[in-house]
């Protein structure tokens, strides 16, 4: 069989997973059902990307042609983020299975169906072509996604679901709003038809509304300040596998989702010329990557401090973007990889610590340094890639986010990526600073380095970081091919 | 009477606001679901409303009618109605074992002697020991 009709079963097997995953028995045949599952999307979607960078592929459900049917239309774009997905999946759950016995001692079965349905849902929003399926696809994942975080450990992980569900859902309607309108207008729903349709009706406020309602509705979906305030706290008090699942993909599937609708849909000259998205973009981008830096600064608890960074990480791939020219688009499609990488590693090295000590705030973790030098080393070199520090997977982020900044003649951004990458420097020097410099507290039971089963997946990811900062054919590669393919100019 | 003519969306904007202004306003979390529910009817009246034509007949195949409603939204429209009563019942749910740990499910009470601690301290520990606090 051809690629393209392998291309719907990277989606469909986790979601087929789901239901017999809540139906196994016990703790470690849940677990292997959604680690192969996890497996086989990443070998799908991982086996396509080369064929994805000559063309896009397209396979239309029921054998429906495109407009009438449901189609999926997979390119350079998708086809990346669809990678990055499974392999963030495939990559986490050997390293989350111990920590999951730990955080979760009981119905565990129940708990990866709804994780397989949140990363089905995630698959599904990426590779889909249809804009109603995008919004069924995007519920079946943040409904889950609510479950997953109220799992956690503290009982406040249930407001924070709470609130998570709150925005998440009024975000998700925002999107069906928008989605209504553009079908008022153009009566198609598919992608593809909806770009050539709306360049007719493109001077009504109808679409100018539609537009505004899906930025609306997923700049709350990937955190774009000032609507990320659900972000920190479902973050700090999920589950540590879901919190290191979320970062490195949940707003990444909502920032290539917006891509789409204002590159692809709406098309580029509609979006930055009719509208002012760019400078709109620009300055929330860079006020979130001030304020997140800024107060990720001064917190105690890391998952905070790192879902803070996260805001502020979200701001750089948005500056990348409202440049609206190729090289920036590239640029803000690698740092979307790139950030999966380095926010993983530092959410998998924090939930290790996790598991030996039971804490994550600043104080209770002096001096575990010397204790769990491993663990710490694995946080602080990838806290190296968050940074940018030459020959990692942050610096090359940078490097053409920089680039592109020169291009579209905008020099000054520079100082500001520079000054918020010293403000990451800051805190991820307190993190360090704790660790090694700082005498133990007086109260604490000394604890062992975690074992190697827990370390070396996290070294994985790590070692990730620093191979994506030598070898840049696939992330920067993939990147160009991913912005030619939002931006309509060659495959 | 143009305004006549709009009838539908005016219902439509009147019901998105009283539901988006709940959602904000109000601390019960009973309340904010109820006000969400609101906002998502709306969007129902709103594509619903999308698919009425002039003149359009119910749209089953019947001889010698030209023109029919247009169906799809509606089956749009079940499958957002089912995301909706998922979504109430994952709030409703969560609203349960906010009460069950907290106590109470107005936000103005939920800052109690517990949790007057600053929002990033201790884990207030693991659910299964001697349960919440």
């Amino acid at each position: 069989m051809a690629i393209s009709e392998w291309l719907p079963f990277s989606v469909l097997v986790p979601l087929i997973a789901a239901p017999i995953c809540a139906l196994l028995p016990g703790r470690a045949l849940p677990w292997l059902l959604a680690w192969l599952a996890a497996l086989a999307s990443l070998a799908i979607t991982a086996s396509a990307l080369p064929q994805l960078w000559q063309g896009a592929i397209s396979y239309p459900f029921g054998n429906w042609p495109p407009p009438i049917g449901i189609e999926y239309r997979i390119d350079a774009a998708n086809g990346l983020v669809a990678l990055l997905v499974s392999a963030v999946a495939a990559f986490v759950l050997p390293w989350a299975r111990p920590i999951n016995d730990h955080e979760i001692p009981e119905r565990q079965g129940v708990f990866y169906a709804l994780f397989l349905l949140a990363f089905a849902g995630l698959l599904g929003i990426t590779l889909t072509g249809d804009a109603f399926n995008v919004f069924v696809f995007l519920e079946i994942s943040s409904l889950s996604t609510y479950a997953l975080v109220a799992h956690g450990w503290d009982r406040r992980a249930l407001l924070a679901s709470f609130r998570y569900l709150i925005m998440g859902t009024v975000g998700a309607t925002f999107l069906l709003i928008g989605i209504g309108f553009l079908y008022m207008m153009t009566g198609t729903l598919n992608m593809a038809d909806l770009a050539e349709r709306l360049p007719e009706v493109q001077d009504t406020r109808t679409v100018r509304a539609a537009l505004a309602f899906i930025v609306v509705g997923l700049g709350l979906k990937l955190a774009l300040f000032p609507l990320h305030l659900w972000l920190p706290n479902a973050y700090a008090y999920a589950p540590s596998f879901i919190s290191t699942f979320l970062a490195a993909t949940a707003t990444k599937v909502a920032l290539y989702v917006m891509l789409r609708f204002a590159f692809t849909v709406f098309g580029v000259e509609y979006s930055f010329d009719a509208l002012p998205l760019g400078a709109v973009l620009m300055t929330l981008a860079i006020a979130g990557m001030f304020a997140g830096s800024w107060v990720a600064m001064f917190q105690r608890n890391l998952k905070r401090l790192l879902a803070y960074s996260s805001v502020a990480q979200v701001g750089y791939m948005v500056l990348g973007v409202s440049l609206a020219t190729s090289a920036g688009v590239a640029a803000g499609m690698l740092h979307l990889f790139n950030h999966a990488l380095m926010k993983g590693a530092l959410f998998m090295a924090l939930g290790t610590l996790f598991w030996r000590v039971g804490s994550v705030r600043l104080d209770r973790l002096a001096g575990i340094g010397r204790e769990m030098p491993w663990t710490m080393t694995a946080f602080a070199l990838a806290g190296l890639s968050l940074i940018g520090v030459p020959l990692t997977a942050g610096f090359i982020s940078k490097w053409y986010l920089v680039l592109a900044v020169l291009e579209a003649g905008q020099p000054w951004l520079i100082a500001l990526i520079m000054i918020t990458s010293l403000m990451a420097v800051y805190y991820v020097w307190r993190v360090i600073e704790a660790a090694w410099f700082t005498p133990a507290p007086a109260g604490r039971e000394p604890v062992r380095e975690a074992p190697v089963r827990l370390l070396v997946p996290v070294y994985v990811v790590v070692a990730a970081n620093f191979w994506f900062g030598i070898d840049t054919r696939l992330t920067v590669g993939g990147a160009e091919a991913a912005a030619r393919a939002l931006l309509g100019v060659g495959p | 009477m143009a305004w006549l003519g709009h009838f539908n969306y005016w219902v439509v904007m009147i019901l998105m606001m009283i539901g988006f202004y709940t959602v904000i306003a109000r601390g019960n979390m009973i309340k904010k679901i109820m006000g969400l529910n609101l906002f998502q009817t709306s969007v129902f009246i709103l594509f619903i409303s999308a698919g009425k034509i002039l003149g359009g007949s119910t749209p089953i195949y019947a001889e010698g009618v030209t023109v029919y409603s247009n169906p799809l939204p509606h089956v749009l429209i079940l499958t957002a109605i089912v995301v909706g009563v998922a979504t109430t019942a994952v709030g409703l749910a969560l609203a349960v074992r906010i009460r069950e740990a907290y106590g109470t499910i107005e936000d103005d009470e939920l800052i109690d002697p517990v949790d007057q601690r600053p929002d990033d301290a201790e884990p207030t520990g693991p659910r299964d020991t001697d349960g919440w606090v």
